[in-house]
């Protein structure tokens, strides 16, 4: 297998971890689960409600960031990073 | 000073501060006029981005549409934001790496393909011009509430603006007139929306005084709400859904890939100096995003509820209209606030059963708007809100109309018309399209077509539907040839359309719906503006049964393919 394909795979794995979350916290707690999830508190949020509204947009922050650090690991790693 | 007084200073202050960005900043290659000449530090371009994308629509309407929708508002909230993450992940990087200056470029070298090309032109025209009349209708109302011109010379000013900063700096003016944009829209913003949250909560950050208790009671703000608009007889708050759990799942999907395919915005990530870049300025954009998209549900909530109270103060104790406060007079006159006295006490009942309602009309515009007279604040903060809507607006445009116009003078006119024209050429070429593309803008604005209202739905459906799919299938899979991309585009914007068509009628006209004996939203429940992921679904099933004849794409597309998914030896930054 070339260098360059078990790169492309590092970062198909990296990003499924990420997209998983991605639908997590957007999709299921903040759409399927929220009447479940609405049964807690976050201070006067009610936690599905939060998600929907508040969580989610933090979460996605991190995420891009996170993915943005780890990818610039593996670009060095596999030697693919620019110069 | 006076409120109108102010408000002059604080419009034509940010007004003299752009013309002067944008002589410092003109372009003078076609690379400095179509991607700044790549040479944008990321996190200003995230900046930049956050301007470009948050509209009109973001800063007047969003937070009255929450106001009034409460849970079901989410959508826009996740919708809007989430595709940011699909941007930085699946498209961004590796459109960079191929360092064109357009998306039907990039689009028309993977399939190798002038067809796909011209295809891509096509969406991208239509999603951008519809979504540019918004921002024209934005700018003329906004100068007529603000500074009571007439709503056509607002428009004239408005279009004269952008004409100087896009026409003379192109991409570069363009980019660092929306750090200044977005540094006056968020202060707006966010001003009122701490001042509000204080006087409720007495939290000076909005997205924690949404979740806290009222001042001197030991009632949350969010329940007290809930009670308050369950009385009335409206939906609870904080639980109303959206149509159903499936149409919200709908809708939140189309707008996330309907974001992440539109042509404005992936274009701003062609003007970054590296693929390393790319990816932390989305992060960038997305924080810049973030500030106002997370504010937003507060000053929703605050204003319905401030309402509500100044409505009805306490349970029976309604306003008597002839004492109605100074701002409702005031918006009463714009006729987005009407008031009938049904049962002739001369006091305002607002409930939600319409016969007892005497709320008539309570447009969901004027909540971001009214919000500082509504909770008496300050002229110079009134000022100021007018200034960020405008900034909002101008900054939208202008990336827009840069779309149309590159897509015209270098897809078109360089890519498959006039081939042979120089650079000088070129750029004069995309500064005569910027002129005319900002006076079709301006006349679409002063006449807008009868299908204006559901045009940007249209937008985000047909880039969700064509664009995001064709691009993500070019990087993702090689499999994917000319033939296969042309379908599955063509495929997946003619079910959308047809089913917005359906629904609302060809071309948005009235009276030309066909349903055909089928109930309303009749596929699953979902409502035509939710649609584009489905057209997204049927387009990528479409391409890859097409594939599957075909057969894989050319060897030389394959290798490019592989070159583009890695970020070494992206092209070297240009200085400026």
């Amino acid at each position: 297998m070339s260098p360059n394909n078990s790169y492309w795979r590092a970062n198909l794995r990296l990003m499924a971890f990420c997209l998983t979350i991605w639908f997590l916290v957007s999709f299921v707690c903040g759409i399927l689960l929220v009447d479940v999830l609405n049964q807690y508190r976050l201070g006067g949020y009610k936690l599905g409600f939060w998600f929907a509204q508040q969580g989610s947009i933090y979460v996605f922050v991190v995420l891009i960031f996170f993915y943005a650090w780890r990818m610039n690991a593996i670009d060095r790693k596999y030697n693919v990073h620019e110069d | 000073m006076d409120l109108q007084t102010l408000t002059y200073i604080f419009v034509f202050g940010t007004f003299g501060l752009y013309f002067a960005i944008a002589w410092w900043a003109r372009a003078s290659s076609t690379s400095e006029f179509y991607v700044a000449g790549k040479g944008v530090h990321p996190i200003l371009n995230g900046m930049a981005t956050g301007a470009d994308w948050m509209s009109a629509a973001s800063f007047i309407s969003m937070a009255g549409l929450i106001a009034f929708l409460g849970y079901g508002g989410s959508v826009f909230l996740m919708g809007w934001t989430g595709g940011y993450v699909l941007l930085a992940m699946l498209l961004a990087p590796y459109l960079r790496k191929h360092g064109k200056f357009t998306v039907p470029e990039f689009i028309g070298d993977r399939y190798y393909s002038q067809t796909a090309r011209i295809v891509a032109v096509v969406c991208l025209i239509i999603a951008s011009l519809t979504y540019v009349i918004g921002q024209m209708k934005g700018i003329g109302v906004a100068f007529g509430r603000f500074l009571e011109v007439d709503y056509a010379i607002g428009l004239f000013i408005g279009m004269g603006v952008v004409w100087v900063y896009a026409v003379l700096g192109g991409m570069k003016g363009i980019t660092y007139t929306q750090i200044a944009q977005y540094c006056v829209m968020i202060f707006a913003y966010t001003v009122p929306a701490v001042f509000i949250s204080l006087q409720l909560t007495g939290s000076p950050f909005p997205q924690i005084g949404l979740g806290s208790k009222m001042v001197g009671t030991d009632m949350y703000l969010l329940d007290k709400l809930d009670l308050i608009v369950t009385d009335l007889g409206f939906k609870e708050y904080t639980t109303a859904k959206l149509g159903s759990m499936l149409n919200m799942f709908a809708y939140t999907m189309s707008l996330m890939i309907g974001t992440a395919g539109l042509p404005h915005v992936i274009m701003r990530f062609f003007t970054v100096p590296s693929v390393k870049a790319a990816r932390s300025s989305a992060g960038w954009a997305l924080v810049f995003i973030a500030l106002l998209y997370t504010v937003a549900p507060a000053v929703g909530a605050m204003a319905r509820l401030n309402l509500h109270h100044t409505i009805e103060p306490a349970p029976g104790e309604n306003l008597v209209y002839a004492e109605r406060p100074q701002w409702f007079k005031n918006w009463e006159k714009t006729g987005l606030l009407k008031f009938e006295d049904k049962n002739g006490d001369g006091k305002i009942q607002y409930v939600a059963d319409k016969e007892k309602n005497e709320m008539v009309k309570v447009d969901r515009d004027i909540m971001v708007l009214a919000n500082p007279e509504i909770a008496n604040l300050p002229n110079w903060v009134i000022a100021l809100v007018a200034a960020g809507g405008l900034a909002a607006a101008l900054s939208t445009a202008a990336g827009l109309l840069l779309a149309i116009s590159s897509s015209i003078s270098h897809d078109l006119m360089k890519g498959v018309f006039v081939k042979g024209i120089s650079e000088r050429g070129e750029l004069l070429a995309s500064r005569i399209v910027m002129t005319l593309s900002i006076l079709l803008a301006g006349y679409l604005g002063l006449n807008p077509p009868g299908f204006a209202a559901g045009t940007v739905a249209l937008a985000f459906g047909l880039a969700a539907a064509s664009i995001f799919p064709a691009l993500m299938m070019g990087i993702f899979s090689k499999n994917i040839g000319s033939k296969a991309a042309v379908a599955g585009m063509v495929a997946g914007m003619g079910i959308t359309l047809l089913y917005v068509f359906q629904h609302h009628g060809i071309m948005f006209i009235k009276g030309t719906e066909f349903m055909m004996g089928m109930p309303k939203n009749w596929f699953l429940g979902i409502d035509p503006k939710a649609f584009g992921v489905v057209g997204a679904i049927v387009n990528f099933a479409v391409a890859y049964a097409v594939s599957k004849v075909t057969g894989p794409a050319p060897d030389h597309i394959q290798r490019m393919v592989e070159n583009f998914r890695v970020p070494a030896g992206a092209g070297a930054a240009a200085d400026h």
